[in-house]
Formats: structure tokens, C-alpha cells, sequence
């Protein structure tokens, strides 16, 4: 396995998430209010670019570095388990001023008071497996 | 090099996502951060209490790796490639936080929830859990987080990710307009 790629791919991710400060409670703040276009210009410029290749890929029919079709799973058409589990995120997103991972990436950047929140997003995806079937989906 | 050291512009950071979600997908694998939350519960034995988690986690390793990479993305940036500037967030926003009691930016985390002596106070200590606890439960309730629903599935023109993110921000919004009123100050 080539271990030291995914190593060196996810360090790229905390060093971009950390240098274009997505990773500040201040920032999601300010994407909550409306009051700054920074955090929606990284995700709009992602979104954009992101369509772009994804499309590039599909057109040509890409295969990826091992020679095998690249694929790409539709998500299921259901609506209520987007709906109230994305509510749910954003609740804690707001709140913590993280999402999965911002949460890692301030641990390494020191902030290690967020050990707690991991904590807990690791008990609540526990409770959410618990739970699973008696939720509307 | 001074640039480095500087925060980094939103459509620089927009392309590098991009350049990162690419390489995954050409590695044959697909870009999705919470997914690891549901692997560590797996690797803890949680599959012994819900089948959610019986599951082969040893096929997810790669995602593991990719997380610890973003803590040591964090040390590197914070070690080396930081001026220790605050961050420069709008006026707007630091008078709207002033009226719940947090003090304008003095790095890139309020220590009102940050602070480790905020942490270890029993409000601070809720404040994080509980959030964490949401994040955790309404990814994979969703499916995704910002990573995969935000990024990857509006990437791939996902109508049930655009719902998802919209689920994200009617949270986010109850969360800062309504709730943040009851919890700060």
C-alpha cells in the first residue's frame, strides 16, 4: 500500500485548510452572518473547478492511476436524511466553528481543547449507527 | 516566499481542494473526511453493537492515513508557515461576536471556546462536546460533510448533496442567529 501518498495528500489538505484559514471558528462565523465572501469563494472556486473535472472525466471516460475506470456513485434520491442529518451538521458546525476536518487540522495546528469535540463527533456518529433504523431516512 | 507565510487567498485555496479531491479520485478513491469517524468507531470494536459498523475498516485505512496527514498539515502550518497574525475577519463580524462576549481575534480561534481554561469550565467543555456530538451524528446521518456533500457531491451535480448543504446551513443559521444568543453571554 502506498501509504506515504495519502500521508502526503492529507498534508497538503490541513496545510491548505490552515493557510486559508477554513479552519477558524471567526471564519464560519462570518460565512454564517453573511458578512465576508472568503469561505464561500473556497468553496465556490472548489465546487466550479471540481464540476469542471469531474465532467472532464466522465466525458473522456478517465481511468485512474492504475489503469481501472473511474466511477462515481450517485447518492441515493431520498430527501430526509439530507435534510435533517445535514440540519443536525450545521448545528455543530456553527457551534464548534469545525467540520470533520478542521476538527484534525487544529489539533495539529495546537488547538488541542478540540480532543473534545472529536471526542464527541466519534460518539455521536456511534449514537447515529445505534440509532440507524428507527430514523427516518 | 513571504507569500507563504501570509493567509492564503480563497481561489488558491479553492483550486488546491480540487487539486487534492483529483488525486484521490485518480488514485481510486473518492474525497470524504467523516468517513473516517464511522472507520474509528469500527476499529474500537463498535461493530459488535450495531451492524452499521461490522464492516471491513482495514479496506478505509487509506482515509485514516489521509487524516493523520491533515494533523501533521496543521503542525507544519502552525510551526513554519504562520506569522501568528490574527485573522483578519470583517469589522462587522467582530462587533456582532463583541455583543455574545468574545473578544475580536487575537489568533485563528476565539479562546472564549478554544482556550483550554474554557475547555476545562463545565459550559466550554459542553460547548464542545455537544457540537462535536452533532457533527458526528448529522455527517452520517447525511452521508457526508462539507467534504463530501459541499465539495464532491455538488461536483458531481448531486441533487441530494445540494439538499444536504442546504441542511447544513438552515443548522448553521438556527445555530448563530437563535441559539449562539442563548448559549454566549
Amino acid at each position: 500500500m502506498k501509504a506515504i501518498v495519502y500521508i502526503i495528500a492529507g498534508t497538503a489538505f490541513g496545510i491548505v485548510m490552515a493557510k486559508s484559514e477554513a479552519i477558524s471558528w471567526f471564519r464560519i462565523q462570518e460565512m454564517f452572518r453573511f458578512q465576508d465572501f472568503h469561505m464561500y469563494g473556497i468553496i465556490g472556486t472548489a465546487v466550479i473547478l471540481g464540476a469542471l473535472g469531474v465532467w472532464l472525466i466522465k466525458k473522456y471516460q478517465l481511468r485512474d492511476f492504475s489503469g481501472n475506470p473511474i466511477v462515481f456513485n450517485p447518492k441515493e434520491k431520498t430527501w430526509t436524511r439530507y435534510l435533517l442529518g445535514g440540519t443536525f451538521f450545521g448545528l455543530g458546525w456553527a457551534l464548534t466553528g469545525a467540520c470533520p476536518g478542521p476538527l484534525f487540522v487544529n489539533l495539529g495546528y495546537g488547538y488541542y481543547a478540540i480532543l473534545i469535540a472529536i471526542l464527541g463527533a466519534v460518539l455521536g456518529t456511534w449514537l447515529y449507527g445505534l440509532l440507524r433504523d428507527k430514523l427516518p431516512h | 516566499m513571504e507569500w507563504i507565510l501570509q493567509p492564503w487567498p480563497w481561489h488558491i485555496s479553492g483550486f488546491l481542494i480540487v487539486v487534492i479531491m483529483m488525486f484521490l479520485i485518480f488514485l481510486g478513491k473518492s474525497f470524504g473526511f467523516s468517513s473516517n469517524l464511522r472507520t474509528i468507531c469500527s476499529a474500537c470494536g463498535a461493530g459488535k453493537t450495531a451492524k452499521f459498523f461490522d464492516f471491513n475498516w482495514k479496506s478505509q485505512v487509506w482515509n485514516l492515513l489521509f487524516l493523520v496527514g491533515s494533523i501533521i498539515g496543521g503542525f507544519i502550518s502552525y510551526q513554519f508557515l504562520s506569522t501568528g497574525e490574527p485573522v483578519q475577519i470583517s469589522e462587522r463580524t467582530v462587533e456582532d461576536l463583541g455583543q455574545l462576549g468574545i473578544a475580536p481575534p487575537e489568533g485563528l480561534q476565539p479562546l472564549e471556546v478554544y482556550g483550554m481554561e474554557s475547555a476545562f469550565s463545565l459550559s466550554g467543555f459542553l460547548i464542545l462536546l455537544i457540537g462535536g456530538l452533532l457533527i458526528g451524528f448529522g455527517a452520517r446521518y447525511a452521508g457526508g460533510c462539507t467534504s463530501g456533500h459541499a465539495i464532491s457531491g455538488l461536483s458531481n451535480l448531486q441533487l441530494p448533496s445540494l439538499v444536504a448543504v442546504i441542511g447544513f446551513f438552515i443548522g448553521g443559521l438556527a445555530m448563530t442567529h437563535l441559539l449562539f444568543p442563548l448559549i454566549f453571554n
